[in-house]
């Protein structure tokens, strides 16, 4: 099994092909490869679900956040969200997903994405994170309350605008790994 | 009077204070830690907030969470129902440095009746009648005998920041005074945070005599008349009625007339409750004073016609009271059963899931529950899941509304308390009014061997 020599040229659609078919050929039931930040992990018959990295990035919209104080949410959210990539036909795999740690809320609050009014924003979406950076402010009783990230990796999504209220446990960032 | 109102609790109370709030059109906000998602109070409050994770400590015992909650959403009150954090002066002070309003009394009158010996002290003062005993603290063994010497055996010894039994210990000689006192000591340390402990005369085989009281911003004080709670178990009320079959119409006259004059000198506001032990020779002795709303609030509002809650939230609004002592009525009698879900022979809790839930209505009866089919008892709380209120026009029909309400009522998927309600409710003396607080001891506490549990419903 051979990817590209190619730096530039990142892992394509033929190449995970060539991996579910060197499986099947071999019959093999799991298969891990990590090049150039890539990571693909492929798994068959009840393994460990499989896990691809790939740019693009496909943001999961899985359940809307909640904002505090509407109406039920619906089943709590996992800690991560997983959805298939569309870097893999999803046919030819049993399973494939793509990981996002969710930072969540730890206490009640308002949220702030800068320091203060008019400062620029602590991250942006794309902007990469490192574990303990702070992501935003929760203002809880005058207080202001930074949230740091616990995760290294992207900013994949914003879940929350900027002054709007969240409750404990609501999703404020997702980070990709 | 308020736009939105916080309610810092859950189950029964949460509910309870919701039909309140919207009987006078006033929002609701819901606060919930993730253990109670699916509540029923979640679901009926306008709005709600998740205040954080299952364990009480930081969810709803967690003052910056609830005070977060209310700025949030824009709650102009908070009413913390019953137990948790209603009575924490603690909350009242921040709600006060917030300019939310705490519906309850204040943070001052809230630690006063929250330290035990000052509460005594200020009652006595007041000219309420109190146990004698040790005027504070009681640090040494040395200094306990003496006091339990003066009094004479039996004494009581117990906890500062008192409440629910905790920190507790009745002694009967001198000998066991020196291990009793340590143990009540460590056990209130563990349990309030505070060791400090004092020590009263004992009064064997007591009645539980309550007074409710309402206070008003303007100097207005009324007593609703007395409950009777001494049907207790481990110091947990079982059984509540109005009125007490103890009281003559002149001792109730004469209760309550020092209760409010009491509540006066200490500038009550709001709702609270008086407690006293009632001695077999008819002398009254003052126990504590609760400043919340009571779970037993309910036998009042069914001999009065008043709706204390509303009450509540209508004085700490400003207003005044809107009734006068002379217009208190009392009419007819009224019982609580308070429904658990517990073993009714060990009375260990039975947390689960509710499969089924129906209690009959028809005249006479009154319900105030969170239970529903499929509700979850979660064992993070305590086991409350009904309180069962009958009235009748005298007692005997207000006990019979309750023994076929609860030989009829069927909740299945978690044991409750009602086969021992049904107990006490043919027993004798209960049926003849001759209660105390030592009354459950005939049933005995351990659960014998091989004894075959009793059948879920009646």
């Amino acid at each position: 099994m051979t990817l590209t020599d190619d730096p530039e040229q990142k892992m394509n659609l033929d190449d995970v092909k060539q991996i579910l078919k060197l499986m099947r050929d071999h019959e093999l039931t799991e298969f891990e490869l990590e090049r150039d930040g890539i990571k693909i992990r492929v798994c068959k018959n009840g393994g460990a679900p499989a896990i691809a990295s790939a740019p693009p990035p496909v943001i999961p919209e899985a359940a809307p956040a909640r904002p505090a104080g509407q109406l039920k949410p619906p089943a709590a959210p996992a800690d991560t969200v997983s959805q298939p990539s569309t870097a893999l036909p999803p046919a030819t795999a049993d399973e494939a997903a793509v990981d996002y740690a969710v930072v969540k809320s730890p206490i009640v609050g308002t949220f702030y994405r800068s320091s203060e009014p008019g400062a620029p924003p602590f991250v942006e979406v794309g902007s990469q994170v490192k574990k303990g950076q702070v992501l935003c402010i929760i203002e809880a009783m005058k207080l202001m309350n930074e949230i740091e990230c616990d995760h290294d990796g992207e900013v994949a999504t914003i879940y929350v605008e900027d002054g709007q209220p969240v409750q404990y446990g609501e999703r404020l960032f997702a980070i990709k790994a | 009077m308020f736009k939105k109102i916080l309610i810092a609790n859950r189950g029964e109370i949460a509910l309870r204070i919701i039909y309140a709030c919207r009987e006078l059109g006033i929002r609701t906000v819901a606060v919930f830690s993730e253990a109670d998602e699916n509540s029923l109070h979640v679901r009926f409050a306008d709005e709600d907030v998740c205040i954080g994770p299952p364990r009480s400590l930081d969810s709803y015992l967690n003052v910056p969470a609830i005070i977060s909650a209310a700025e949030i959403t824009g709650a102009d009150a908070i009413h913390p129902g019953y137990g948790f954090l209603a009575e924490s002066a603690y909350l009242a002070e921040v709600c006060e440095a917030c300019h939310i309003r705490f519906i309850g009394p204040d943070p001052n009158v809230i630690r006063l009746m929250g330290d035990k010996a000052r509460a005594r002290r200020a009652m006595k003062k007041a000219g309420v009648p109190v146990l004698p005993g040790s005027d504070g603290p009681v640090e040494s063994e040395e200094k306990g005998q003496k006091v339990a010497r003066d009094l004479g055996f039996p004494v009581i010894i117990k906890a500062v920041a008192g409440g629910g039994g905790r920190g507790m210990r009745i002694v009967r000689s001198a000998p066991e005074l020196g291990k009793a006192l340590k143990t009540a000591q460590r056990e209130a340390e563990a349990a309030f945070g505070v060791g400090d402990v004092y020590i009263e005369k004992y009064v064997e085989s007591p009645r539980h005599i309550e007074v409710q009281v309402l206070g008003d911003h303007h100097g207005a004080v009324v007593h609703l008349g007395e409950r009777e709670c001494s049907i207790q178990r481990r110091h947990q009320k079982l059984v509540e009625e109005a009125p007490s079959p103890a009281l003559s119409e002149k001792m109730r006259r004469k209760l309550g007339s020092t209760v409010v004059d009491a509540a006066r000198a200490v500038q009550y506001t709001n709702a609270g409750t008086f407690e006293f032990l009632l001695d077999p020779s008819g002398n009254f002795h003052f126990l504590e004073v609760n400043t919340r709303l009571q779970v037993e609030h309910p036998v009042t509002e069914c001999i009065t016609g008043i709706d204390i809650v509303k009450e509540q939230i209508r004085m700490a609004a400003g207003e005044r009271l809107s009734f006068k002592q002379g217009e208190v009525v009392f009419s007819g009698h009224s019982i609580e059963c308070r429904v658990n879900a517990e073993d009714p022979d060990t009375l260990t809790p039975s947390p689960g899931i509710i499969h089924a839930f129906s209690v009959p209505g028809g005249p006479g009866v009154r319900l105030d529950t969170f239970a529903h089919a499929e509700a979850v008892v979660s064992p993070y709380y305590d086991s409350l899941i009904a309180k069962v209120v009958t009235w009748g026009r005298d007692r005997q029909e207000a006990i019979a509304r309750m023994r076929r309400t609860l030989e009829m009522t069927v909740i299945e998927g978690v044991k409750t308390t009602i086969p021992l309600h049904l107990k006490i409710l043919s027993d004798p003396d209960f049926l003849a009014g001759k209660l105390s607080t030592s009354f459950m001891e005939r049933y005995g506490v351990e659960k014998k061997p091989g004894q075959k549990p009793l059948a879920e419903t009646a």
